[in-house]
């Protein structure tokens, strides 16, 4: 057992990749049951976690699954029972799962998982854009996408405090190698202040003898609309608990993040809209640049993906010119070419505002991103190139 | 008769009431209906254990049929048999009659 | 086994799977549930995998189960289970489950056993859960409206192997199910059928008992009057044949050792004792179309089960 695994009794910093850092907040919110399977670039959480259990350092039962579809499944199952649960997937486990992660919401299962989100076969890749985690949209969970290690590790606190207040489960997705498997400083929490955030509390859907209730029951038409609609109205209404967890965990711990995260959006023209670090970083970097070379330039980054927060982004995108998405997935056959592309124009029109954008799709199959590539769609944007799709990197 | 509202039903589809399934009176699938001639039933108890439906009643108790003494008695619940006829079918002493149902 | 019921008038009376569900009239595997909650008692988890006992039993907003019930999916009732068990254990041990010890019960058909489910049942064993899986076996999916499985025997009609000019029935013999759960070396599997309650209750019993050491297996014979085509009063008596005629083996896998159990045994012993399979099949529908030549090869088939389970149990 290394210094670094030692049970954590006060705040210390480590350096850690993302995934180190789930795995560190997993310990730190004193989970019941994780189901364990590997994947690229999933596996390192999972190979942490089991080695947390083994030392003794968190009392939680490993399930050692046959594959994803039964991780989430056992997942479901063990939070049914009462349980505090987590798992973690990529990718082809993410896809394989994908049956099971609507059953989790609809039985409003408070889940949480973490996703370093990688590409989907074929051809097969292993390495990172968010094609998986995209084709969760409509799943009804909950889904953050970090931007560093950092928080990551708080993300996943926060996903424990905001699944088991709003009865929904919980993603926290972040780019696969580009941060699951790249070192950073992170501050760890006191674990005696992560469980007085995290208080056990009684929930009305939990399989007990005492008082028996049936899941998981077949409805009919006169029934299942309304038993889906509220997993609509939790997902709408969990941005304020979203909103509400984060402050509340600032004031605990020290770190907070917000919904949408800007950089100098104040007086922009024209707006990047990114997720994940590596893509808001290198917007980030574009701002700059751009600014030297006379252009008025913001970034947002969508820190919550789902639900989708349409109207902390139209206060931003109110007074610019023009904007672009990026977008580490295709939504093929679209209008709108990328995932976060389509929900931005739909919030534009559903919020009667007509702001021209961009849609840039980049860093598919982690094709290289830089910041000199950023540069040029504010600079597209600022000679008024307008309402199509740009496939970045490509070899066209 | 007006279903419940959205706020109105428990989340995550869960059914908090056990055995509930007894509002639904399935008798009325019934098209022959099985008749127990106390007479001629001997207590053995297999139509109580083949039913399907849990719908063959067990009472204890002192209880008198031409002239002989029985502790137990068994009555069909018509709100659920479903008129399948494993009961008469397997009684050992054809003490259970299907008749058409009025 | 262990023999916790003797006689009929042992049985326990308290029911937990209620009245007006919608299983057909005359349904096989409603007579299992039956049993397998009254035998289990109330401190159970059951996990059902998606089938006729779960469409049947929990139209919303009623149910017919009187224990905790958790429906998942149609592939996965092991897994679920798993992670029930997992999270009794884990969270008894925190003091925070109350409900003290706890069965957990998997009921699934052949089509989420022997087919879609088998993957997650196998991990499930090898894992080595707390769970009582119970396969309740109407040999084909007839929720969806009597559709082949892994389970319908050879030549057996179904809606996706009709009978027709080129190919009559299913081409298939029905999977071994048991040999697969054994190869696993669980403390305990066993067959059982729902003519036979008391067996299947001391079946159930000692399964639940010996769940403490590892997963536990039932695979229980429930006939379906519609799927396989014979009047709804003759499920009992289509199971009773079944067993009878040497098609359904009774037996039971105890700790690596296997014993054939009555009327099986009987019918190893003296071959006299083993009713023709012809009285098995002949009132069926599904069977209506085989020529003597089809039955002589089934009956090949059950005889060689036979000797097949003889001979390893004597080892």
């Amino acid at each position: 057992m290394t210094a670094a695994a030692a049970i954590q009794k006060a705040k210390a910093a480590l350096a850690l990749t993302s995934n180190y850092a789930v795995a560190y907040a997993v310990k730190a919110a004193d989970v019941d049951v994780v189901a364990v399977y590997p994947i690229t670039p999933q596996t390192t959480i999972v190979e942490k976690i089991a080695e947390f259990v083994d030392d003794g350092e968190l009392n939680a039962d490993l399930i050692h699954v046959e594959s994803e579809h039964s991780a989430m499944s056992a997942v479901v199952g063990a939070a049914a029972a009462g349980a505090r649960v987590f798992t973690a997937t990529s990718s082809q486990g993410l896809e394989l799962m994908h049956e099971v992660l609507h059953i989790a919401s609809g039985l409003r299962l408070p889940v949480v998982m973490a996703v370093p989100a990688r590409a989907i076969s074929a051809p097969i890749s292993i390495h990172g854009d968010y094609s998986d985690v995209m084709n969760t949209r409509d799943t009804g969970w909950i889904t953050y996408i970090a931007s560093s290690a950092q928080e990551v590790y708080d993300t996943v606190i926060q996903a424990y405090k905001v699944a088991e207040t709003t009865l929904l489960p919980v993603m926290v997705s972040y780019d696969g190698f580009l941060m699951s498997h790249t070192t950073e400083p992170v501050e760890l929490n006191d674990e005696e202040a992560v469980k007085r955030f995290l208080p056990r509390r009684e929930r009305p859907n939990v399989l007990r003898p005492e008082k028996p209730i049936t899941m998981g029951a077949f409805a009919m038409p006169d029934w299942y609309y309304e038993i889906k609609y509220q997993v609509q109205e939790a997902l709408a209404s969990s941005l304020k608990t979203i909103e509400e967890v984060d402050a509340e965990y600032g004031k605990a711990f020290g770190r907070s993040y917000g919904i949408i995260q800007t950089y100098r959006m104040e007086d922009a023209d024209y707006a990047v809209i990114a997720y994940g670090g590596a893509a808001f970083g290198n917007a980030r970097e574009a701002v700059d640049v751009a600014r030297e070379r006379g252009i008025r330039a913001g970034a947002i980054r969508l820190r919550v993906w789902r639900p989708f927060p349409a109207d902390r982004l139209l206060k931003q995108l109110a007074g610019v010119k023009a904007f672009a998405v990026i977008d580490r997935a295709i939504a093929f056959g679209s209008p709108g070419g990328g995932p976060a592309f389509i929900d931005v124009a739909t919030a534009l029109y559903m919020g009667g505002m007509d702001v021209p954008g961009l849609s840039v799709i980049h860093g598919i199959g982690q094709r290289s991103m830089y910041v000199e590539d950023f540069v040029k769609v504010f600079e597209m944007l600022k000679d008024g190139e307008r309402n199509k799709v740009v496939y970045m990197g490509l070899r066209l | 008769m007006s279903l419940p509202k959205v706020h109105e039903i428990p989340i995550g589809g869960i059914i908090t009431e056990p055995g509930s399934s007894r509002r639904n009176l399935t008798g009325g699938w019934r098209s022959l209906k099985p008749i127990i001639h106390d007479d001629r039933c001997i207590r053995c108890r297999i139509c109580w254990m083949y039913c399907p439906e849990g719908t063959i009643k067990e009472t204890k108790g002192e209880f008198v049929v031409k002239g002989r003494k029985y502790q137990y008695k068994y009555e069909i619940d018509y709100n659920y048999c479903k008129g399948c006829g494993i009961c008469a079918h397997e009684c050992p002493t054809k003490a259970i009659e299907m008749v058409p149902e009025a | 086994m262990k023999v916790v019921y003797k006689a009929i008038w042992d049985l326990p009376v308290e029911e937990l799977f209620a009245s007006g569900h919608r299983a057909c009239a005359g349904c096989g595997p409603a007579i299992a549930m039956r049993w397998i909650t009254k035998t289990a008692g109330p401190n159970t988890v059951v996990v059902n995998a998606t089938g006729c006992m779960e469409v049947t039993t929990t139209q919303y907003p009623e149910t017919a189960w009187m224990v905790p019930y958790l429906h998942v999916a149609f592939e996965n009732a092991a897994a679920a289970a798993s992670g029930v068990d997992s999270a009794i254990r884990v969270t008894s041990k925190k003091g925070l489950w109350r409900s003290g010890k706890t069965n957990v019960i998997v009921i699934a058909g052949d089509g989420g056993t022997y087919d879609i489910g088998l993957q997650s049942l196998s991990g499930m064993l090898e894992r080595g859960h707390h769970v009582l899986y119970i396969l309740y076996d109407n040999e084909a999916y007839m929720n969806t409206g009597i559709q082949r499985s892994g389970g319908t025997p050879r030549y057996a009609w179904t809606t996706t192997t009709p009978v027709g000019r080129a190919i009559r029935g299913k081409i298939q013999a029905k999977k071994d199910i048991m040999g697969i759960v054994m190869a696993h070396r669980v403390p305990y599997a066993a067959t059982a059928s729902i003519s036979n309650i008391i067996d299947m209750s001391n079946k159930i019993k000692t399964a639940l008992e010996y769940t403490e050491e590892g997963p536990t297996f039932l695979h229980i014979m429930a006939p379906c009057p519609p799927g396989w085509r014979f009047p709804e009063e003759r499920t009992v008596e289509a199971a009773r044949l079944a067993v009878e005629t040497g098609y359904f083996p009774l037996y039971e896998y105890d700790h690596g050792k296997i014993r054939l159990n009555p009327p099986t045994s009987n019918m190893v012993a003296d071959p006299k004792r083993r009713k023709p399979l012809r009285e098995f099949l002949k009132f069926q529908g599904r069977f209506a179309h085989l020529t003597d030549a089809e039955i002589g090869e089934l009956e090949k088939e059950v005889v060689a089960n036979l000797e097949y389970l003889a001979k390893l149990a004597s080892l």
